[in-house]
């Protein structure tokens, strides 16, 4: 246990933790919808978020984005690549909703069938990406796919503010930053519109809402857009920040995520906020403690502990009341 | 075209019913001697197409062996995986088939139970090395193989206590991700242990013959069948034992917990206890077949008890039917072989693995050949569907 590591620099790893959660909270997010509403787990969530990263890096390849470009045009690209992510993972959400599950909510088959389902979905969507288009979004053709694929930096990450000994990079306030005015935005979607009123009837009682007049279907659809729009901007911010992609890197993601959504309170758009930054600072914290060997352990034992002690997470479990 | 599949379908189900009622209206010494038949013809497998003794060969069964491929596996080693992998499906089933909880992390039992032979039983594991410095043995010891096995089966079922104590109270949906983080945590920590051999994994694991050596008469390193027609026995023993306890007391309550745990509560039947058990007998035959993979491998390393593996496991039960034993045997070796004897498509085995599993689960939900209690229960739950507004 390296103590003097962690307690030396404790600000600087706080800075780190919370933008790492950032990416954590987004795509937590998307369970946290799904599961409010649907009450299973998007196991093809992860994948979602890969699709995301590598339509964002085809674009910009597309572009011939250079290395460090000058700032006006590295924001044009960054919008950019927050469109075309935004959509690609939307509409990946959207298939999966369509492919996996939509025949078996019709059945009514058990949350067991449903998880087979994404698994399988999730195989092949993390298959097609390893044999063929990795390497074709890498503008490379249709080789070398199973390689980590390097992201051309858009940002230079330099300190830009220094607080209580911790320097923050640009990258870093604008990961935090996004995350929040994502989570806002969501949250006014959620509790202010008219669609959103019809996502949280859904989720308090589908048979009701139905009988009220919500379409069912259609409330379904939107909840996987939106999941799959937090997913594309963590796409962004995931290239930004770490400037690499793999086929294989939804899995790992997607599972702290899921922590992190589980940590808040599943159904709970706060909650996956909260829990997303709460678990890359712990993440951050154990990494530095046991000189990063038991990183991914300590997500899993804060799940655990989580799971014991409050079932329903730091800040509770529901969608369908009124503060979501 | 929906008609015709739906047309289709009755037909089969049809057929396939029927079937089932003929054997069960089969005298009994028949299905006996059936059933003995079946079991020499597993025996007799890994000889496939040839007729021991003699240099005749059966033509046509050649095509079936996956080494009659360029570049194919050994014929017996891939039976002998089936075979293990047919022993963790009868575990898992236990689990997630009969008492209905979705465990994704059954790798790490698997681990649990090949760690133990190996940190045990090898004369090379930093374990047996520290008892040896300890109490001053030679170099060569280790403790033997035959007592590896209570050893290994104790450790995988304390695992099994362990992680289902405080989570088996859990909504299972929840104790599917807890399972699948269980399952990683023993690999992390066998990769970052010390005393587990980091990631250069173990050596030296014996078998039943002592340590791996080419002087080993039986269970050597080039010749498997004796290996697989170990493991086949420890399977058959198996499927009887878990049949008997199927049709016991507790095999009714995990049945009764898995349709209705709060129904099952109120008749006197206490989950949690119920569930614990479950989880521990399925956590200890994992235990075992990871035991034998790791003695005949004779060597393992962390990095073979990835999820990957976990997920490949339950798609075993499930794509088999889940709860009826012949269905996930029949999934497990599926998915075992299948691979092995396609494998000129091998790039592709991981993406028609993925597709399989959708269109198997959206087609036939309750497995290939699933238990007719199970299928009735679903049929029960599509009539209890919610209002669709299309």
């Amino acid at each position: 246990m390296n103590f003097d590591a962690l307690f030396g620099d404790l600000a600087q790893h706080t800075v780190d933790g919370l933008s790492k959660g950032a990416i954590y909270a987004l795509v937590a997010l998307g369970y946290t919808l799904v599961y409010g509403v649907l009450r299973l787990i998007n196991f093809a969530h992860s994948e979602i978020f890969m699709v995301g990263t590598f339509a964002i890096l085809g674009t910009w390849s597309l572009l011939g984005v250079a290395d460090n470009p000058p700032i006006g045009m590295a924001i044009v690209y960054l919008l950019i690549g927050l469109v075309v992510g935004a959509l690609a993972s939307g509409a990946t959400a959207l298939t999966v909703e369509r492919v996996a599950y939509r025949r078996l909510r019709r059945m009514n088959a058990p949350p067991l069938i449903f998880l087979i389902t994404a698994i399988g979905l999730s195989l092949v969507l993390v298959e097609i990406f390893a044999l063929w288009m990795a390497g074709f979004f890498s503008g490379r053709g249709f080789t070398e796919n199973r390689l980590v694929i390097g992201i051309p930096p858009l940002l230079k990450q330099e300190t830009v503010l220094s607080v209580a000994g911790a320097d923050i990079t640009n990258v870093q306030i604008i990961m935090v930053a996004s995350a929040l005015a994502m989570l806002y935005g969501l949250d006014q979607f959620i509790n202010r519109t008219r669609y959103g009123r019809g996502v949280r009837a859904v989720a308090q009682s589908p048979d009701t809402a139905a009988l009220m007049g919500v379409h069912q279907d259609r409330v379904i659809m939107l909840v996987f857009v939106l999941g799959g729009l937090m997913a594309g901007a963590a796409a962004l911010l995931w290239n930004m920040r770490y400037g690499i992609t793999k086929f294989d890197i939804g899995f790992v993601v997607g599972l702290k995520a899921f922590t992190a959504a589980v940590l808040g309170g599943i159904g709970n758009l706060r909650g996956a906020l909260l829990g997303g930054l709460l678990l890359g600072v712990i993440e951050v914290y154990a990494a530095t403690l046991t000189r990063s060997t038991w990183e991914d352990v300590a997500a899993f034992v804060v799940l655990v502990v989580v799971l014991i002690f409050r079932p329903t997470g730091l800040l509770g479990e529901s969608l369908g009341k009124a503060r979501a | 075209m929906t008609e015709a599949l739906r047309q289709f379908n009755e037909r089969r189900r049809h057929v396939l019913g029927g079937m089932g009622d003929r054997w069960r209206a089969l005298p009994r010494w028949q299905r006996w001697l059936t059933l003995l038949a079946g079991v020499a013809f597993l025996y007799y497998l890994p000889f496939l197409g040839d007729i021991p003794g003699t240099n005749l060969i059966i033509p046509g069964l050649d095509w079936f062996r996956t080494d009659s491929i360029d570049g194919g596996a050994n014929w017996a080693g891939v039976l002998f995986v089936c075979a293990l992998y047919v022993l963790v499906a009868i575990g898992l089933n236990v689990v997630i088939g009969l008492a209905g909880l979705l465990d994704l992390g059954y790798v790490g039992f698997y681990a649990v139970g090949a760690y133990s032979v190996a940190l045990f039983g090898s004369a090379e594991s930093p374990v047996v090395g520290a008892l040896q410095d300890q109490f001053g043995l030679s170099q060569d010891w280790a403790i033997a193989w035959a007592i590896c096995i209570p050893i290994a089966l104790a450790f995988s079922l304390v695992a099994g206590v362990l992680l289902g104590w405080p989570t088996l109270r859990l909504r299972g949906d929840y104790l599917a991700i807890v399972t699948l983080g269980f399952g990683e945590i023993i690999r992390i920590v066998a990769k970052n242990s010390g005393w587990a051999g980091e990631a250069q994994g173990v050596p030296g694991i014996p078998g039943p013959e002592g340590p791996p050596s080419p002087d080993n008469k039986v269970f050597g390193l080039l010749d498997i069948k004796p290996w697989y027609w170990l493991a086949l026995s420890v399977v058959l023993l198996m499927v009887l034992l878990v049949r008997r306890l199927e049709h016991s007391r507790v095999g009714r309550s995990w049945l009764a917990i898995r349709e209705d745990e709060d129904a099952a509560a109120v008749m006197g039947v206490y989950p949690f206890k119920f569930k614990l058990w479950a989880f521990a007998i399925g956590a200890a035959l994992g235990g075992f077949s990871g035991l034998l993979f790791a003695s005949r491998s004779a060597f393992i390393q962390p990095e073979t008890f990835n999820v990957q593996l976990s997920i490949l496991f339950v798609a075993m039960v499930v794509v088999g039917g889940s709860g009826n034993m012949a269905g996930v045997a029949v999934g497990a070796f599926l998915l075992a072989y299948l691979p092995e004897r396609f494998r000129d498509f091998s790039e592709y085995r991981v993406l028609a693995f993925g597709l399989a599993l959708v269109l198997i689960m959206l087609l036939r939900p309750q497995g290939l050949l699933p238990s007719r209690r199970r299928t009735r229960e679903l049929q029960d739950r599509a009539k209890e569907a919610p209002v669709n507004v299309a």
